[in-house]
């Protein structure tokens, strides 16, 4: 089992509520416009803006940027105590109380989706109030970054296993795409051949993001066709 | 005159720092903690309210302390790679100046490695690699290899130290008990000697492997990730040569410096400084050729991510470092350097200043300009790095830790090694006249002449 997603950038209108979602589910800070300004926010999931052309004729294509659970994970490598590392199913976890802070991974990560706890975090009333019981708060001092809401599979996993059955297509649904009103996020297991995701993977609009650099992500980004056209 | 009076007179020269101590010892030493104090109260800050006190951001996540860290780490080249290879080459013009030299080693790797709790997110889990460690993981490799290198390096300095520990044992006026235990019961026996010599000889070849490991996994942190400009097979040595270069370098500057204040000029000569800064020219052409060879070629590949990091050094917001880095270290010492008018104490103390400046600019400009430029784009215009008070007084605070370092090793050990002073004059035969101050005698560590 190799958990993956494929982003449909044809879809992606840029309305972040992927962004805001993967804030209440995780837990991650708010960090307000001062922090913004230094670079100090933490975000697992951001959407980029890419401008292309010269004006008039101008092309603006909105990308969610998450961490890509890469099957040979620069950031896995680099890191001195091994807090950062793959699961079987194909997450790269971070294990929070190990890290030291020491920010190797975030140099190893060549999509720059790793997030440092440069204070400890805070919510301003009433966001306290909405803290996720299921996400442990993280603290300052450590790296974090997208888990693919590793709660959510584990918990489809544990009720797939009571009710001895195999996990269903889209059964698990990460903050992001749960929320994405476009449905241009799809989850799912690569492994699985007639998945969604595997499938939207193996599409010809399909790309992987630094493919070039053989750390083979496993987030896929559709983009080229008209979107009608998927199936 | 007599052998006997000759080595007296070079005994006292070189004890007298040890043994008579003035106002101005602990004037500097208060300063100096000073300096200490101020910056530990600073670091206690950021202990306190978290790694954010200082100047760091996404996506430069790495700053002074990280400089600091391969700045001093570098300068620990001078010890080993200068006092090692002399001896084995049996470079009679080394004896007085293997000491001062293997002392910064131990020094500034200390200080190094310190930069290591300054630095981490959390620092009260900085034993965490001890239980847990990934040895995939370059950080380790700085682990293993730098307490291997402070390990070798003590010992390496503590070893030609025993026999004077046993004069001290005999002459000092303090601490008589640490320098017994210290000499091992040293009695000079010509057993004892050739053990010795033994075990130094087997030393200086050990320690220089060690120390080329060392400044190579120091920039395998760097080399080993995929960041551009850093991501570059040259990294290793092009680190280990400004390694030495920059180590040449501090210790011109200390021998200048210890000549003056504990009145050294009959040890430290301008055969030593003129030597020294014939290696430190031969070190700036290497280090030019290193520096060109690894812009050149990111130039002529001209792939966008890493020209994005390099326009930013020749023309862009680190271009003032970059051009005071080739300054420093090539244009400004070169001519100085290369002619003997030039090469004189002032001049190559000059240039080796020059060279420290240079080289600590190199770090400065390697860590921040990549960290500012990293593959994704996006991240560009994110966190600007400036440093913090803090990370400035930690900086302040390093090297007035090497300097007080310095002061103290003066004060509690010969900072020339004595029995290899007197084994030189010995074997060169000088002949002094009997009337001369003959410790300060000119000549009398001079090379012996071929």
């Amino acid at each position: 089992m190799k958990w993956g997603m494929a982003i449909d950038l044809d879809r992606c209108t840029g309305c972040e509520a992927c962004v805001v979602a993967c804030r209440a589910e995780n837990n991650v800070p708010v960090g307000g416009p001062e922090n913004a300004a230094r670079g100090r926010t933490t975000e697992w999931i951001r959407v980029e803006r890419h401008e292309e052309g010269t004006f008039p004729n101008v092309r603006v294509e909105f990308k969610p940027v998450l961490c890509v659970h890469c099957d040979e994970a620069p950031c896995v490598a680099v890191c001195p105590v091994a807090a950062t590392y793959e699961t079987p199913d194909g997450l790269n976890a971070q294990i929070h109380p190990r890290c030291i802070g020491t920010r190797a991974c975030a140099f190893g990560c060549p999509y720059s989706v790793r997030s440092f706890n440069w204070s400890d975090p805070s919510w301003e009333a009433p966001l306290d109030q909405t803290i996720n019981p299921d996400v442990a708060v993280r603290w300052r001092g450590i790296m974090e970054k997208c888990t693919f809401c590793v709660q959510r599979i584990r918990r489809v996993k544990d009720a797939a296993r009571e009710e001895e059955r195999a996990i269903e297509d889209n059964e698990v649904q990460p903050a992001c795409a749960q929320a994405c009103p476009a449905e241009a996020i799809v989850f799912g297991d690569l492994d699985e051949p007639e998945s969604t995701v595997a499938r939207l993977s193996e599409s010809p609009r399909a790309e992987r993001p630094l493919e070039e650099l053989g750390t083979g992500p496993r987030v896929f980004y559709l983009r080229g066709d008209d979107w009608r056209d998927r199936d | 005159m007599t052998e006997t009076r000759r080595d007296e007179a070079i005994e006292r020269a070189l004890l007298r720092p040890v043994l008579v101590t003035g106002p101005w010892f602990y004037i500097t030493v208060g300063v100096l903690l000073a300096i200490i104090f101020f910056g530990l109260f600073q670091w206690s800050r950021q202990a306190r309210l978290g790694i954010g006190q200082a100047g760091m951001n996404q996506p430069v996540y790495w700053g002074l302390y990280l400089v600091n860290y391969v700045f001093f780490i570098g300068i620990s080249h001078a010890g080993t790679l200068i006092s090692a290879i002399l001896r084995l080459t049996y470079s009679e013009w080394r004896r007085p100046i293997t000491r001062a030299a293997e002392a910064i080693t131990v020094f500034a790797l200390v200080i190094g490695a310190s930069n290591v709790l300054w630095h981490l997110g959390r620092p009260e889990l900085i034993w965490v690699p001890l239980i847990h460690f990934n040895l995939l993981s370059p950080l380790i490799w700085d682990v293993i290899c730098i307490s291997t290198y402070i390990i070798g390096s003590i010992t390496y300095l503590y070893l030609p130290l025993i026999p004077d520990l046993a004069v001290l044992r005999d002459r000092a006026t303090r601490f008589r008990g640490i320098y017994r235990a210290l000499a091992l019961g040293w009695t000079g026996t010509p057993k004892q000697h050739a053990r010795l010599e033994r075990a130094i000889g087997i030393m200086a070849i050990v320690i220089i492997p060690i120390a080329v490991s060392v400044h190579t996994v120091v920039s395998y942190v760097f080399a080993m990730t995929l960041t551009p400009m850093w991501h570059a097979a040259i990294f290793g040595p092009y680190f280990v040569v400004g390694a030495i270069f920059s180590g040449i370098a501090a210790l011109l500057v200390a021998m200048a410096i210890l000549r003056k204040t504990f009145g050294l000029e009959a040890f430290f000569r301008p055969l030593h400084f003129n030597n020294l800064g014939l290696l430190m020219l031969t070190f700036a052409c290497i280090w030019l050729y290193f520096t060109i060879g690894e812009h050149l070629t990111v130039w002529y590949g001209n792939e966008p991510e890493e020209v994005a990091v390099l326009s930013s050094r020749l023309s862009g917001p680190f271009a003032p470092y970059f051009w005071g880095m080739v300054a420093c270290c090539f244009l400004l010492p070169l001519p100085i350097l290369a002619f003997r008018r030039t090469r004189t104490i002032t001049g190559v103390t000059i240039a080796s200043v020059f060279v420290l400046v240079g080289m600590w600019l190199e770090r400065y400009v390697i860590i921040v300009s990549s960290g500012s430029f990293p593959r994704s784009e996006f991240m560009w215009d994110r966190g600007v790095y400036s440093p913090s008070l803090i990370e400035i007084s930690v900086t302040a605070m390093e090297f007035a830790a090497f300097a007080l370092f310095y002061v103290l090793f003066a004060k509690l050990f010969p900072l020339v090694s004595i029995w290899e002073v007197k084994e030189g004059v010995e074997q060169a035969g000088v002949v002094i006249d009997a009337d001369e101050d003959v410790a300060l005698a000119p000549g009398l560590v001079e090379p012996v002449q071929s």
